[in-house]
């Protein structure tokens, strides 16, 4: 695929998107530009090394609620500590959590990333003085580059200086992941994802390489997780539920799992089509597991996968 | 037996729960006499049980030759469905059947008061649980269950047709799944989230008594629930996640669960 071109046109388009769309489709962008830094995480984890977490909405969450304690407990207002410290947490979270699940492949990762979610989930609802139970944290606006923008009203701060920087954060994000899976370390991964025996014959460290594969895709999900908190303004309990790590894989899936910018792909599709679809009717589950269904019968490669028809890594006989 | 890990069973027992209910309503309200209330809630939960061959000739079949991934998204998809279908039949406020809860009165067992209708479905599920059991162990039926869960390929070679008996386990299943959603609403009511909440108790009670192990299932049953109670009197807030953690122990400690045979 010419991705020489389609990428500078996309990143072109999104910095523009401020001044020819309306605000209301430019909000949207900003969790699409949350969600393509998480799923470019999960993709490291899900299309590189073929391990699906059905997680890590318990990083995400992470993310969100680092960002909501620091601006609303400890006067911390700077976003670049706050990505910062949302990193650093999901690193030390999710060390002794992949250190469990990388023994396992397959089914058996999928339901246990699933269980440490719902730990993680459980946590946050129930310590309520720490969390603020089901009603959530407020994440009070963050300063941008040391500057502090209170005086801004909301909309142009987020279409605006908070756009931009998101957008950065992200195009930050993409170029250290391209980096990850164009070295040997990435190539070791695909390996790994295609014959984990050969791997193992080969030398390559298989359960060590799967390890740091889950940290740094659990690091993209906290930061991401972090993004997602000043748009809404407030993080709550549903971020770190079981579904919305089901969500996630969807919009991986959607997009195709098997190129690198598939899942950004599937993340902007995602959120545009449930916009538009709960405009419609407020059913959009409904529709939404109907096309997952098609998706997983008829093109498990994803929308990116019907372009370029790229043979399927994980289909097939497993 | 299947070897699917099926997220939607949830999403079974939420629609047994409100069927349930509606078929009580129904009843009710056809004069029927309150005391004979369970005959119906059972008969709905078990005849909405037919879904799941439409599901599983609908959906599932396809994904049986794919990766596990693909098969545990499309029974996630399955759950998304499912849980709109129930709000767009049923709406989204809970449902419950007002009063006939302690219709059958109250008995003391053991210096401790319990509802008669609880100790009924207690009964009833220790019938189903030794019901299959038998139909596992002891008829023709189940020993091909058994064969295809252990090696499929060889029992197609024998001659068995995996579509009736992939089609006819995942019916039981989902039956027995809408039954225990049906039998559960007088006690409590119907929610729509309930579906979603439950797939994790479950998937607590399949890892603890270790996967494809129906023995297993019924001890990992009585730990999560025996647990809950023990937690909730002790500590409230420790409730779910005390499970979780244990969960995560015994996958640590004995991935196959503490029944799981050699092979899960």
């Amino acid at each position: 695929m010419k991705a020489g071109l389609a990428v500078p046109l996309g990143v072109a388009a999104i910095a523009a998107a401020p001044f020819v769309a309306s605000t209301y489709h430019v909000l949207l962008m900003l969790p699409f530009m949350a969600y393509a830094i998480v799923l470019l995480g999960l993709n490291l984890l899900f299309g590189y090394t073929g391990l699906v977490s059905f997680g890590h909405a318990l990083f995400i969450a992470l993310g969100a609620y680092t960002g909501a304690f620091l601006t609303t407990h400890a006067g911390i207002r700077s976003l670049e500590v706050i990505l910062l410290t949302a990193a650093a947490l999901g690193a030390l979270v999710a060390i002794p959590v992949a250190a469990l699940c990388v023994r396992y492949v397959k089914i058996y990762f999928g339901m246990l990333t699933l269980a440490f979610g719902m730990v993680f989930y459980t946590f946050v609802l129930k310590f309520y003085r720490l969390t603020g139970g089901d009603e959530g944290t407020p994440f009070l606006r963050p300063s941008l580059l040391g500057r502090s923008l209170d005086a801004m009203p909301k909309i142009d701060y987020l279409v605006g200086p908070y756009y931009y920087y998101s957008l950065a954060v992200l195009g930050l994000a993409a170029l250290v992941m391209w980096r990850i899976v164009q070295s040997p370390f990435g190539l070791c991964l695909k390996t790994i994802r295609d014959n984990p025996v050969k791997a193992e014959t080969l030398g390559i460290g298989v359960t060590r390489h799967r390890f740091v594969a889950f940290v740094i895709s659990a690091v993209y999900a906290a930061i991401g997780g972090a993004l997602l908190g000043p748009p809404t303004g407030n993080v709550d309990p549903t971020l770190a539920y079981w579904t919305h790590s089901g969500n996630i894989v969807f919009m991986t899936l959607l997009g195709g799992f098997t190129s690198f910018f598939g899942p950004v792909v599937g993340a902007f599709v995602f959120i545009y089509l449930q916009n538009w679809v709960m405009s419609i009717v407020p059913y959009w589950r409904l529709i939404f597991g109907a096309m997952l269904a098609v998706i997983v019968v008829f093109a498990p490669d994803g929308l990116l996968g019907l372009v370029t028809r790229r043979r399927p890594a994980l289909a097939g006989r497993g | 037996m299947q070897k699917i890990f099926n997220l939607a069973c949830g999403s079974f027992y939420a629609l047994g729960a409100y069927v349930g209910v509606s078929a009580v309503g129904w009843y009710v309200g056809a004069g029927g006499p309150p005391a004979l209330f369970i005959v119906p809630l059972a008969l709905a939960g078990l005849a909405v049980g037919v879904v799941g061959v439409v599901v599983e000739r609908g959906l599932l079949r396809f994904v049986y030759d794919r990766d596990e991934t693909f098969q545990l998204l499309m029974t996630f998809a399955i759950v998304l469905m499912m849980e709109d279908a129930i709000r767009l039949t049923w709406g989204t406020a809970p449902r419950s059947t007002a009063g006939l809860y302690l219709t059958y009165g109250q008995l003391r067992v053991f210096g401790a008061t319990a509802p008669v209708y609880n100790l009924i479905v207690i009964a009833a599920s220790l019938a189903i649980a030794l019901g299959i059991g038998w139909l596992l162990t002891r008829t023709a039926f189940g020993r091909i269950i058994r064969a295809t869960a252990d090696n499929r390929e060889m029992a197609e070679a024998l001659g068995v047709d995996m579509r009736r008996v992939y089609a006819k386990v995942f019916t039981l299943g989902t039956a027995l799944g809408t039954l225990g959603g049906a039998l559960v609403i007088p006690a409590t009511a119907a929610m729509s989230e309930m579906g979603v909440e439950l797939i994790v108790e479950a998937f607590a009670v399949v890892v603890i008594g270790g996967l494809g192990s129906m023995r297993g299932a019924f001890v990992g049953a009585l730990v999560v629930g025996l647990l809950r109670s023990i937690a909730i009197s002790v500590y409230p807030e420790l409730e779910m996640l005390l499970i979780y953690l244990i969960v995560i122990a015994v996958l640590v400690a004995r991935p196959r669960g503490l029944f799981g045979g050699a092979a899960a």
